[in-house]
């Protein structure tokens, strides 16, 4: 019994660091875009003009109102119908990154909101620029403020990556499907990758956390339901 | 001898929708003059402050600052935001910043002081009001006094021509009111330009050179404090003077 499962983790141990460290490229970049996409995104939902404003509610409603898996498919799938044929990994990182984009923006507005809007008159009253107020002002409270959230959307977006694997990307999920395939022993692997998964999330949470404690300025929570 | 004007209002209006809060005020504010603008609620007091350091904008009227109008097209209203303190009922210090630097981000990023020099120029300031021991405390470490006296030394540090209250005590626990107050009554006694919305007939009385009595948008008589309390032209004035004073007392500012 120990031979064999020495065997095993000998035979499957590289395919697995190498889905992991996909995993772990997928999850970072997807957080990367979706701060890259959401923050602007929460922005211009708060400050901007009419029109910018129902472009970004647009972007929003539609990736948080349609599976993961869905946009997934039209992006790699759907889009070399119009001309533009992406590659797996990028098709990936990309939907991933929209995605979380558009739940960030969600967290943001949220914070910034919850800013209130006393701080901006203040702000400007001191004779800052609307910009030089959200910059120094605003933005150092809401990103403190969304903090927890934001957390909790890394820490799930290490679970949402396996659905890459439908696009045959190897990321963890995908080594273990091919893997499960090669040795007919479907238990062992998925058993062995959910435990890399509990670990990986473990790990991030840890760090989270400490960064959230190193964060903490008194007077500045947001209460959130932790899931 | 003419005192020259630092704020002068002219035919200023307002309107919120259909709502008109203020219809037609004029007023000036020379230098050195603690001017004190009682009125009962919903009446534009605030309004009109937020009016004069364009945090609002009027529909018509223009507004002066020295010699500068600012109601002008092509104002740089930051530029003009900088020369007019502005006191807060809620206090609005910056929650995620010390109160050092609360003081001195707009040294740093408005003015773009030198880092240590804005720091000496802050912790000068707060020493002003007494709490260069709490400079490193967060908002929320604070108590409400505490909260305002900083909010009040965040304003001097830009050296303004003019500093406007928007009842600065209003969100304060009684016992708290006196230090603001001592502290607002020793600006006024070092020669600061002061406009001060509030119910503190005590303040009213021992430290302001006139009155402004507001109402319905409009101002119903001005003039100098002691007139304005034992000899009031229209019997409205006295009847309001007489019913703000049994409601909120009179809290003489302490000495700090």
């Amino acid at each position: 019994m120990l031979d064999s499962l020495s065997l095993f983790l000998q035979r499957t141990t590289p395919e697995l660091i190498q889905g992991t460290r996909i995993t772990l490229q997928l999850t970072m970049i997807a957080l990367g875009l979706g701060v890259l996409f959401g923050l602007p995104a929460a922005l211009v939902r708060v400050y901007g003009g009419k029109y910018a404003r129902r472009l970004v509610i647009g972007y929003i409603e539609l990736f948080r109102g349609t599976p993961l898996l869905v946009q997934l498919f039209l992006i790699y799938y759907g889009l070399p119908d119009l001309g533009l044929t992406l590659s797996r990994l990028f098709a990936a990182s990309i939907t991933l990154g929209l995605n979380s984009g558009a739940y960030q923006a969600e967290y943001f507005r949220g914070a910034i909101q919850a800013v209130g809007s006393g701080q901006m008159l203040a702000a400007r009253a001191v004779g800052m620029s609307r910009l030089q107020a959200i910059r120094y002002i605003i933005l150092p409270q809401a990103l403190l403020l969304a903090l927890p959230a934001w957390s909790n959307e890394a820490v799930s977006m290490i679970k949402y990556t396996a659905v890459v694997f439908l696009i045959a990307v190897p990321d963890l999920m995908g080594q273990a499907k091919i893997l499960a395939g090669r040795y007919f022993n479907p238990i062992e692997v998925y058993l062995t990758v959910a435990l890399i998964y509990i670990l990986l999330v473990f790990v991030a949470t840890q760090i989270l956390g400490a960064i959230e404690r190193k964060m903490r300025t008194p007077g500045l929570v947001l209460e959130i339901e932790r899931h | 001898m003419m005192v020259r004007a630092i704020i002068r209002v002219e035919d200023l209006r307002k309107s919120y929708q259909e709502l008109e809060i203020i219809k037609g005020i004029s007023l000036t504010v020379r230098e050195q003059e603690v001017v004190v603008i009682i009125g009962p609620s919903g009446t534009g007091k605030s309004t009109l402050l937020r009016c004069i350091n364009l945090l609002t904008r009027p529909d018509s009227g223009r507004i002066w600052l020295k010699e500068q109008e600012i109601t002008a097209p092509y104002t740089d209203e930051d530029k003009v935001r900088q020369r007019i303190g502005m006191v807060f009922q809620d206090f609005n210090l910056f929650n995620h910043l010390t109160a050092l630097q609360n003081v001195t981000i707009g040294l740093n990023k408005v003015l773009r002081m030198d880092i240590r020099e804005a720091r000496q120029k802050g912790l000068w300031e707060l020493e002003r009001v007494d709490l260069a021991d709490k400079a490193a405390s967060y908002p929320a470490q604070l108590s409400g006094g505490q909260k305002q006296r900083v909010a009040i030394a965040r304003a001097l540090a830009l050296n303004p021509d003019v500093m406007l209250f928007d009842e600065p005590t209003s969100a304060l626990d009684p016992e708290l009111i006196g230090e603001v107050l001592g502290v607002m009554q020793k600006l006024a006694r070092e020669g600061m330009t002061m406009l001060v919305v509030t119910h503190e007939m005590g303040f009213a009385r021992e430290v302001s050179d006139r009155i402004v009595f507001m109402e319905n948008g409009v101002i119903l008589e001005e003039g100098p404090s002691r007139q304005m309390f034992y000899a009031p032209k229209f019997p409205r004035t006295r009847e309001f003077l007489g019913k703000i004073s049994e409601l909120y007392g009179e809290n003489r500012p302490g000495e700090i």
